[in-house]
């Protein structure tokens, strides 16, 4: 259990530094240390198929975001602080924490199994009738892929779009020029 | 972008290819160890990745044509819906395992029905994707180049 | 306890994405915004003492391995859904990233007061 307070400590730190400092690229190399973090906090948590998932989509988010900040204005100085902004914010933060910490005294302890204590859960069906409904010895593939495929069909659509935004976005320039564009003829 | 010093190349040109086999090896044992479709896949697009930053982007496209990369993803895609389909037609709701206890025997590498074939088809949808936005990243403007007014 | 760290950590996410005014220390704190959550769901099928959801050659030998199995595994179903959800961050980060190269291409700058002044 001290394990996970040293890496979510470590993680709280991290993230700490990233915000604050105002040079872009720190901020992008504390988000990666973040993620490895997270990486092994997924692992001590029992879960190797998100961990595996995490440090490769980690690490090609790392290269997206140097890619955005390398050799642009990387030390940032504002004008005007904007002083009351910044404390109004702070303080609706800060009380919307406090209330929350308020939600989280009534869920059950951490490392008590919750599935057990509701009936009928669905995970208990899962794990219980998973090889011998569906023949796949990782559970969590024979959920993402047999029990729950329709949410994999939207992951995936909502993949494919948020890609071909982004490569849209990137062209290089117009295929067509009004220049090139021949008027369309009255007839 | 131009590529790295000689000594980048050489190794990297070795690495890819261990990369690429790692990658094939997670999609395919997705249903007995973990990784999966999604991990495997993005494992995929990084050993390419790896390939445009030491040898430049130049190369990469003259090795690997953008218009197969789409093909590819547009492949994934219908082969994942094709699936779904053929779950509807042979076994009565949409998305079905219609091949579950047809072949091979669970523990195994043939075994869990469609499940090894969904896994093939996200692991080159989620590759090519993510190739094409990394590498539309990477030629679109030279970083370096300033603003414009 | 460890609940409040992870809703800690959302809140520094939240505090960099609302009052920050660099473009990418915005796109910095929805990544933040983004690991946090994912923590919390998977944190809430842990299990004391639990075992991966993976079953092994060892776990179908006897009837009392497997029943040892199902009482001792932990929950698959969050991990489930956190997986798609590593794999779409990805993609939303990619679109938000070339939105910003594309605003400093046109503007200059990432700051986001002086790209309101510039209209028209």
């Amino acid at each position: 259990m001290t394990i996970f307070y040293i890496l979510m400590i470590f993680i709280v730190i991290a993230s700490l530094i990233a915000v604050e400092t105002t040079d872009l690229l720190s901020s992008v190399i504390c988000i990666g240390a973040m993620g490895f973090g997270v990486s092994l906090v997924f692992l001590f948590l029992r879960a190797p198929d998100i961990a595996i998932t995490q440090i490769v989509v980690e690490v090609l988010g790392l290269i997206i975001l140097i890619r955005a900040t390398i050799s642009r204005d990387l030390t940032f100085i504002s004008g005007d602080k904007e002083f009351f902004g910044t404390v109004v914010s702070v303080a609706i933060i800060f009380v919307i924490f406090l209330a929350g910490l308020r939600v989280f005294e009534t869920l059950p302890e951490f490392g008590t199994a919750i599935f057990t204590q509701v009936p009928n859960a669905a995970s208990q069906t899962y794990i219980s009738q998973g090889l011998e409904k569906t023949g796949a010895a990782n559970l969590v593939a024979s959920v993402i892929l047999d029990y729950r495929a329709y949410d994999t069909l939207g992951e995936a659509t909502v993949l494919f779009t948020s890609i071909l935004g982004a490569t849209v976005l990137l062209r290089r320039k117009a295929k067509n020029t009004p220049e090139t564009l021949q008027p369309v003829s009255e007839s | 972008m131009q590529g790295m010093t000689i000594i980048v190349k050489t190794i990297s040109s070795w690495v890819k290819v261990l990369i690429v086999l790692f990658g094939i090896y997670i999609i395919l044992f997705g249903h007995l160890t973990p990784g999966g479709g999604f991990a495997g896949g993005v494992i995929l697009a990084s050993s390419y990745v790896l390939l445009m930053l030491a040898f430049g982007g130049e190369f990469v496209k003259k090795d690997l044509p953008l218009s197969l990369v789409s093909k590819l993803d547009c492949l994934g895609a219908f082969m994942f819906i094709m699936i779904a389909i053929l779950g509807l037609v042979f076994g009565g709701t949409f998305f079905v395992n219609f091949l579950v206890d047809k072949y091979g025997q669970p523990l195994h590498l043939l075994s869990a029905g469609t499940i090894p074939f969904s896994n093939i088809a996200i692991g080159l949808k989620v590759g090519a994707s993510l190739f094409l936005v990394i590498f539309s990243l990477s030629t679109c403007c030279k970083a370096g180049e300033l603003d414009s007014h | 306890m460890l609940y409040a760290l992870c809703f800690l950590l959302f809140m520094i996410g939240l505090y960099c994405a609302v009052v920050k005014k660099n473009m990418v220390k915005i796109v910095v704190g929805i990544l933040i915004m983004e690991y946090a959550v994912n923590l919390f769901l998977v944190m809430l099928g842990y299990r004391h003492g639990g075992i991966a959801p993976i079953i092994d050659k060892s776990h179908l030998e006897s009837q009392a391995a497997l029943n040892n199995f199902v009482s001792s595994s932990v929950d698959p179903l969050p991990q489930a859904l956190v997986l798609t959800a590593i794999v779409i961050s990805l993609g939303s980060l990619a679109l938000m990233i070339s939105l910003c190269i594309r605003t400093y291409e046109k503007y200059g700058t990432f700051d986001i007061t002086e790209i309101r002044r510039l209209r028209g």
